[in-house]
């Protein structure tokens, strides 16, 4: 890319994706803008006009909305705890040399594979279901009252399985970055004097900061739009009302797409304010 | 204190037998090196002194107590890696203190210890940087200062100069000679440099394939090595080897004559060949002489500056006292 002629050159070239890009942000988000500035009833009289920001107090004024950015958040925080912890602690199980190493690495990642939709199923079905669940039969063996899990703890039920889909990503990233540990500074850690839990402290977890930082940003993006798994199992009843299913439902169940609108930048400004936090706490590990 | 003994120590991995039976006594404050072509097991031998790896079978005692199965922290070695093992996320001053922070020093003890050791070491100005800032040199002394703020019995080197360009190499080989005789504690140094041997060591172990060829110091295997494996090892250029008639008129099998023990004449001399090579160092030169008819090749080291050059035809006169013979099993003949 040296001289002006070749430069040129590579703008050119990247214009269309530039374009397309440029495109497949801004026009869902102009429109976005643009409907949520107006009273759009598509089944009560269509387009009844500009209403200025009256979608915009409704929004937050609805006795849904706070519930929902705390479910958002609860489920958020829940699922990158347990799947940071876990995910470290099964990376370090994966890295010991051990009997059929090649098909439990295949078993761990197996989770991911499975769509979002059919593992909640699964879940609300085959585990948590109060009357042929296999955790009502586990309660019933211990004679207690079956959970009725989707109702009684529908957060945590979500929290959880949601942590059993992104496990295997948060794993596979750790056990990647455990594998990139120099053993000779372990080596050196371990003729210092440091027992293993201090080798984890001092040398294991520092490294795995970066990886950490990657699986917190990525999953946070994900997870702060999770839909299927609450759509298929609560149905965002029992406070487990997410902002994303609050929009969803203000959009297609009460056809209001102007206030589903305003919802949705409100989303836009409670990730950018997520990402901000994150970035302040975690984001220096990212320098090298 | 720092006598380490191997008693009959094997390492095995798997099947393969990497350290035959093996007896060694490497005594209190010597500087021992181990030599040897790649793979022969230094490196193992080393870990198995330091407890990073559990021997197969045999004792290893450290100061009269049997270590065998002494964890590492408790072995009171310290061990100095090739690829330095700082801790990258940790300043310096933190990564020099970790020993004193795993065996709970209080606070004052720490720093002090660890100013000193900077002192020592010129690496007062970098306590508060990272590894990654610093230079190869530098960053091998923060990991000798590693290994000594623990005040171990002995120090375990393995080839630590070896990522290093050659001048801050001859610079380090002197700091670490003279840190041996400041503290006078034992050391055992791994490395493929026949200079770092032969400078450094009081005592050194020749080894091929997990066996121990021969262990002196170092004016004794030059002079005396014991089979032609160590006559081959020691000493650079390498010595030559002459079979045949040549050898016969000795009555050995082979004869080895060191190059800076054959002269170069003008003329006739007892072998005659012409110069392939002539490499001029100024202070040497080493000239492969070819078609002597007693060797392929025959390196000689001339000192200062002689003028002989590629095609040159010359006479070559081994020093009657300084041929060495070997029998037919490669062994020293008296
Ligand atoms: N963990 C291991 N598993 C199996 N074989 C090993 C292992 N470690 C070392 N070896 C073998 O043991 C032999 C000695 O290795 P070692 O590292 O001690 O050699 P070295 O003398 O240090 O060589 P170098 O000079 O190249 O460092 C080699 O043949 C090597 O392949
Ligand atoms: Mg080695």
């Amino acid at each position: 890319m040296a001289t002006q002629h070749s430069r040129s050159a590579a703008r050119l070239m990247m214009g269309p994706a530039v374009v397309l890009l440029l495109g497949w942000m801004l026009v869902p988000l102009l429109m976005t803008l643009y409907f949520s500035f107006k009273s759009y009833l598509p089944l009560r009289g269509g387009d009844l006009g500009w209403i200025g920001f009256d979608n915009y107090v409704r929004f937050v004024t609805s006795s849904a909305f706070w519930p929902s950015v705390s479910a958002t958040l609860i489920i958020v925080g829940g699922v990158l705890l347990i799947t940071v912890v876990l995910g470290v602690l099964l990376a370090i199980l994966l890295d010991q040399p051990m009997w059929g190493q090649g098909i439990v690495r295949i078993l761990v990642i197996a989770p991911f594979f499975v769509m979002p939709t059919v593992s909640a199923l699964v879940w609300k079905n085959m585990f948590m279901d109060p009357v042929n669940g296999l955790f009502a039969h586990l309660w019933k063996f211990f004679g207690a009252q079956p959970v009725e899990w989707l109702s009684d703890a529908s957060l945590f039920s979500i929290v959880l399985i949601v942590s059993w889909q992104w496990l295997p990503f948060a794993t596979l990233i750790l056990l990647t970055a455990i594998q990139s540990l120099d053993s000779e500074q372990l080596e050196a850690a371990e003729m210092d004097g440091a027992p293993p839990p201090k080798r984890f402290v001092f040398i294991i977890l520092p490294h795995l900061g970066r990886a950490i930082t990657i699986v917190v940003l990525i999953q946070t993006i994900f997870l702060l739009s999770i839909f299927a798994e609450i759509f298929v199992t609560t149905g965002g009843a029992f406070g487990s009302r997410t902002l994303t299913y609050l929009i969803f439902q203000r959009v297609l169940e009460s056809q209001n797409v102007g206030l589903g609108s305003a919802g949705g930048v409100y989303a836009i400004i409670l990730a950018n304010i997520v990402a901000l936090f994150l970035m302040r706490i975690v984001g220096k590990n990212l320098d090298a | 204190m720092g006598q380490i003994k191997l008693e009959k120590v094997t390492k095995s991995f798997g099947d393969v037998e990497v350290i035959p039976p093996l007896d060694l006594t490497i005594g209190e404050g010597e500087f021992t090196v181990f030599v040897g072509p790649s793979g022969c097991g230094k490196s193992t031998l080393l870990r198995l002194i330091a407890g990073l790896e559990d021997i197969s079978s045999g004792q290893i005692t450290i100061d009269g107590q049997d270590a065998t199965n002494v964890p590492p922290a408790k072995r009171r070695l310290a061990m100095v890696f090739q690829s330095y093992a700082l801790y990258p996320h940790m300043s310096v001053r933190k990564n020099i203190a970790f020993p004193l922070r795993m065996a709970k020093l209080d606070q004052a003890e720490q720093d002090k210890r660890v100013e000193q050791a900077a002192s020592v070491l010129n690496l007062t100005d970098y306590l508060d940087r990272r590894p990654g800032q610093l230079s190869g040199g530098q960053r091998q002394r923060v990991a000798i200062g590693r290994a000594i703020v623990r005040e171990p019995a002995a120090f375990l080197f393995d080839e630590p100069l070896s990522n290093l360009d050659a001048a801050l190499r001859v610079g380090m080989r002197l700091e670490i000679s003279e840190l041996h005789k400041r503290l006078a504690t034992t050391m055992i140094y791994v490395t493929h440099d026949q200079v770092e041997a032969m400078t450094m060591a009081d005592k050194i172990v020749v080894l091929r394939a997990g066996h121990i060829e021969q262990v002196g110091s170092p004016l004794e295997l030059y002079r005396t090595p014991r089979n032609l494996f160590v006559a081959g090892f020691i000493g650079s250029p390498k010595m030559n080897h002459i079979d045949g008639a040549e050898a016969a008129k000795h009555s050995a099998k082979t004869i080895g004559v060191r190059p800076e023990h054959i002269d170069v004449v003008d003329g006739e001399g007892v072998w005659q060949g012409t110069v392939g090579v002539a490499e001029h160092l100024g202070s040497d030169t080493f000239f492969h002489i070819h078609g002597t008819g007693i060797a392929e090749t025959l390196t000689v080291r001339a000192t200062g500056e002689v003028d002989f050059r590629h095609g040159d035809r010359i006479g070559l006169v081994p020093r009657a006292d300084q041929i060495h013979r070997f029998d037919d099993q490669g062994l020293r003949m008296p």
